[in-house]
């Protein structure tokens, strides 16, 4: 019988997370000149990055309170983008929800894409290690990243004033966010999703304060949602 | 630019405890009851979702250069698909898609 070992496990989370550190330290460094540059103050990066700590949320925030958007618009949108965290919750929780309610509050908070993807491929593969060991590797893999994102984001608002325009930051946003979402094109229904989330955003920006994206999104969620189910009925049939 | 900066902290913390309760969510209040499939089905678009459709107006009319399309941005956003794409690897394609972007702009001037 082998004994739990979650000291192993958190180790070997750490080590798996390493490779996002070359993703995580930019993107917040990024973050922190972005939203500087929007006129947010150390105090307010550092509140975005601490207490709201997701990526992809906190730049949509930022750059629709640039637009102008009345504040509602801000936080639904933003809010919008993380709902694919409900899903993460949702799958972790057949793995984590046995444990004490203040790890899966833990748990919670550190939500991030990289410890989502990370855990879940090794619960899987491991079916055998224990609720301690597998909120040990969770923990794991958060932790050469969200130090290193405050830490990052901090650099980067401090900075912030002094990059010139002409390393076209404006940019870094939109590739980023482009090289999340093409491995994500896994199947039809992804590609149609996107694709209907592309056409309706264009086709709407006239609408008030980026709620065109809202509708867009929705749209797009109820594609994909009917495509999966027409393909899984054709295989069945 | 100006800020109001008691509206950017309504934001920052609506936004905290919101995507604390969306994180929370199952994992808190379901513990390890099922989920209705179709929940799942469609929370598992959420990010292809969103994220085109806030890229695409910033990849087509980017605000640096007044709303312009630029061959610069539009090469380096297709690269970065592309190469997102086929390697499945988020830190190739963002690195193809800055070298594309930096080599496009010095070349075009």
């Amino acid at each position: 019988m082998t004994s739990s070992n979650p000291k192993r496990y958190f180790l070997r989370g750490a080590q798996d997370a390493l490779p996002f550190v070359l993703v995580i330290v930019p993107f917040a460094l990024l973050f922190g000149v972005v939203a500087t540059e929007a006129g947010l103050n150390v105090a307010e990066v550092m509140g975005f990055s601490v207490l709201v700590i997701a990526g992809a949320a906190q730049f949509t925030a930022v750059q629709l309170m640039t637009e102008n958007a009345p504040t509602i618009i801000v936080i639904l949108t933003a809010l919008a983008v993380n709902l694919r965290m409900a899903m993460y919750s949702a799958s972790l929780t057949p793995f984590l929800g046995k444990a004490p309610v203040w790890k899966r509050a833990l748990v919670a908070y550190l939500m991030v894409d990289q410890a989502y993807a990370l855990s879940q491929i090794k619960y899987e593969l491991e079916p055998e290690l224990t609720v301690p060991e597998r909120f040990a590797y969770y923990i794991g893999t958060v932790v050469p990243l969200a130090p290193l994102w405050y830490a990052a984001s901090y650099i980067g608002a401090v900075a912030g004033t002094q990059i010139p325009a002409s390393f076209a930051l404006d940019f870094a946003l939109p590739i980023t966010f482009l090289a999340m979402v093409a491995p994500a094109l896994r199947t039809i229904a992804h590609v149609a999703a996107a694709a209907t989330s592309v056409v309706l955003a264009l086709l709407l920006t006239w609408m008030p304060y980026g709620s065109g994206l809202l509708v867009a999104a929705i749209g797009a969620m109820i594609v994909g949602a009917q495509i999966e189910g027409v393909m899984a009925r054709r295989a069945r049939t | 630019m100006s800020m109001d900066h008691s509206v950017v902290w309504i934001v920052i913390v609506s936004l905290a405890v919101g995507s604390f309760l969306i994180r929370f969510s199952f994992l808190g209040f379901i513990g390890d009851r099922p989920m209705p499939e179709w929940v799942l089905r469609h929370l598992r678009y959420t990010p292809v979702a969103v994220l085109p459709g806030l890229v695409a107006p910033l990849v087509l009319w980017p605000a640096a250069t007044a709303g312009m399309p630029d061959p610069a941005r539009l090469a380096a956003a297709l690269v970065t698909l592309s190469v997102g794409y086929f390697s499945r690897n988020v830190l190739a394609a963002i690195l193809s898609g800055a070298a594309t972007l930096y080599a496009l702009l010095f070349l075009l001037g």
